[in-house]
């Protein structure tokens, strides 16, 4: 039977309504990139015992500003339980420039979490390769924080970020406690050096054929763009790793976040519900095909 | 099965009415077929043919007395089960942020339809898989509102552009109706087949004065949707359809489409299955009350796919070849079908009379394009 669809609709009106969030904190992180941490406004956003945000690494939600409109952000802070909600973006268009611009008390529309996440767990046990670029480094961080929570399960972790000048750089306070730690392998490349940058210069696939790692027992992440990625995937490979073994962040224009409104298709894939993290291997056929 | 004269057949709308449902459908409006509020009988485009073509589209009369003697207009059942535009939210502003205002209850009437096609029928059910995807991912499944009263007729007058026979959507009916009807002209007999689909329909089908009918009818009934199956010329060979398209992203014939293509999305507009939508947030002059709307969207637009640097999809060969993929491949991959039923719209209402059953057939007539 042919059901009545705007019941189906009711449905879709739910989940494209906002709940309130209230800026805690504010930070800039380089001159366009900032980051903000929330919480939910009394009495909304399923305010209970636990008053932070659960989600899974790489997911994301729509940040919405009243008036403005409605965008995509990946989740930036710490999955653990009981944490405020942190989003790291840049802004460059209407609405991040908007938000960039609220401050600590302001409240925003948040829906989500929605989306599938880095396999973490998958890289129990095995060598962990995380590889961003420029803010891509936003959707990885909430890994980082799981590692860091339980770093005994993981093999080798490094990380390898690429940026295109060093006051681009973003989560450098952070860069630097990770790097003490000694908890993991940090290794920091930038397009184009400043008079203080000691540091190395040119793309991050560099150092894919110097870092020491088990190959064939090893998990890869990467988040920046498409060109970016492309050339790690390529560099693991021939490193030996399986394009199974190797995950992306992929990126198209998302209006309703369940699949719904259509407009972030790549492909069979909803970007916004089968993704936006895919294995290599799942989307081989398409990647780097132009305009698809 | 039952014989409902032509002179009785008012009475199947005046039941619905009193029995509380809205009553929509064909009507000749303005040159064409409209999908409208039906009150009575001679509401029906009585009379009427149309001639179908690629880029061709005539409502005209036709000398006989048929109720639903064409095949479909440009508008589908989708503009009342999909609203082209709909509010889903209004705010006001508050001193640090918003709140969201509590819905006014809108009035959600119950609805038939009546002269629905089989093509029709599949593409609302396939619309529908694409609510209940989306609605599973809230945890919240949908509570299925009043089903809209659904009166099928068997199309007898396929047009020059259906193609239902490739996509086995028709021309008869099979399900998802409350009643079927076929609609039989003879010398000195004008009546209808029905056929109950679901209690409701067999319920309302046995208060309109009807007879059995005799088995010389009921083979008349078959015969004509039959006679409407072997007329259908144009085709769609699906065999691997899906394997096709997805090898042949860099086919010369995207080029050659893109042409032709205006990038208009009227083929988008009048698709029955196309569901891409928008999410519009509006403030008013004050600044004071915000909505959120969900609107119609189309892949052909430039903005669809864009992203903060530009858009995707800038050539229109990427966004023919993204519609037509979808439509006939992805779309087997994200919901078990195909997004197509062979109604021939976009054929009809594309301007320059771009046909994607020409456009497929280029592709698997010619040899497969070399990896890239």
């Amino acid at each position: 039977m042919i059901h009545n669809n705007l019941a189906g609709q009711g449905v879709v009106s739910d989940l494209m309504k906002p709940s309130l969030f209230r800026i805690e904190s504010w930070k800039r992180e380089s001159p366009d990139v900032f980051t903000m941490s929330f919480l939910p406004k009394d009495g909304m956003g399923g305010v209970g015992e636990n008053p932070g945000f659960t989600f899974l690494p790489g997911q994301f939600n729509m940040i919405y500003i009243f008036g403005l409109g409605e965008v995509p952000i990946s989740i930036s802070g710490d999955p653990a339980p009981g944490l405020p909600l942190i989003h790291t973006t840049r802004s460059v268009g209407a609405v991040t420039q908007g938000m960039s611009l609220l401050r600590p008390g302001a409240e925003v529309g948040v829906r989500g979490p929605f989306g599938n996440h880095w396999p973490v767990e998958r890289a129990w046990d095995k060598d962990l390769i995380l590889v961003a670029g420029g803010i891509g480094l936003a959707p990885l961080r909430p890994v980082i924080y799981s590692v860091l929570n339980s770093r005994n399960k993981f093999g080798k972790v490094i990380l390898l970020i690429g940026s295109k000048t060093p006051s681009e750089m973003v989560f450098r306070g952070e860069l630097r406690d990770w790097d003490r730690s000694k908890l993991m392998e940090i290794h920091l490349t930038v397009d184009r050096g400043s008079k203080s940058w000691r540091g190395s210069l040119g793309v991050v696939t560099k150092f894919v054929p110097a870092i020491s790692f088990e190959p064939e027992n090893a998990l890869a992440m990467i988040c920046g763009p498409e060109v970016m990625m492309h050339f790690t995937i390529d560099a693991l490979k021939k490193r030996g790793m399986q394009p199974e073994d190797i995950y992306v962040s992929m990126e198209r224009n998302m209006k309703c976040a369940v699949g719904y409104y259509g407009h972030c298709q790549y492909g069979p894939h909803f970007i916004c519900k089968n993704g936006p993290i895919f294995p290599y291997s799942e989307i081989e056929g398409i990647f780097r095909e132009p305009e698809v | 099965m039952k014989i409902i004269e032509r002179s009785n057949f008012g009475r199947l709308i005046e039941l619905l009415k009193e029995a509380g449902y809205e009553v929509y459908g064909p009507r000749a409006l303005d040159g064409g077929l409209v999908y409208d509020h039906i009150e009575k009988d001679s509401d029906l485009p009585e009379g009427y043919k149309d001639q179908q073509g690629k880029g061709l589209y005539r409502l005209e009369k036709s000398g006989d007395p048929y109720l639903f003697g064409f095949a479909v207009g440009s508008q589908s059942w989708k503009k009342f089960l999909h609203p082209a535009e709909q509010r889903l939210w209004k705010a006001k502003k508050t001193g640090n942020g918003f709140t969201l205002l509590d819905p006014e209850p809108e009035p959600r009437p119950r609805m038939a339809f009546i002269g629905v096609r089989a093509c029709e029928i599949s593409a609302m059910t396939i619309q529908q898989k694409v609510y209940e995807q989306a609605a599973a991912l809230s945890g919240n499944p949908a509570t299925p509102d009043a089903p809209p009263f659904i009166v099928a007729v068997n199309c007898t007058h396929p047009s020059n552009n259906c193609f239902c026979t490739s996509m086995d959507t028709g021309p008869r009916v099979r399900s998802g109706f409350d009643i079927s009807l076929t609609e039989i002209l003879e010398d000195h007999s004008h009546y209808f087949i029905g056929e109950s689909g679901s209690e409701r329909g067999a319920d309302l089908l046995a208060q309109i004065p009807s007879r059995q009918a005799t088995e010389a009818e009921i083979s008349r009934g078959k015969a004509a949707t039959d006679k409407a199956a072997q007329s259908i010329s144009r085709s769609l060979d699906t065999h691997g359809l899906k394997e096709l398209l997805y090898q042949n992203y860099n086919h010369p014939s995207w080029e050659a489409v893109a042409d032709r293509c205006l990038s208009c999305g009227n083929c988008t507009m009048v698709c029955p299955t196309c569901f891409c939508s928008s999410v519009e947030d509006t403030i008013d002059v004050t600044g004071q009350y915000a909505e959120r709307w969900n609107k119609w969207d189309s892949c052909f637009s430039i903005d669809f796919s864009y992203i903060h640097g530009g858009p995707v999809r800038n050539s229109v060969k990427s966004r023919y070849r993204q519609w037509m993929t979808h439509k006939l491949a992805t779309w087997i991959d994200q919901f078990g079908t195909s997004g197509c039923v062979g109604c021939g719209r976009c054929i009809t209402w594309c301007p320059v009379g771009i046909d994607i059953t020409e456009e497929a057939s280029t592709i698997r007539n010619s040899p497969k394009t070399q990896e890239p």
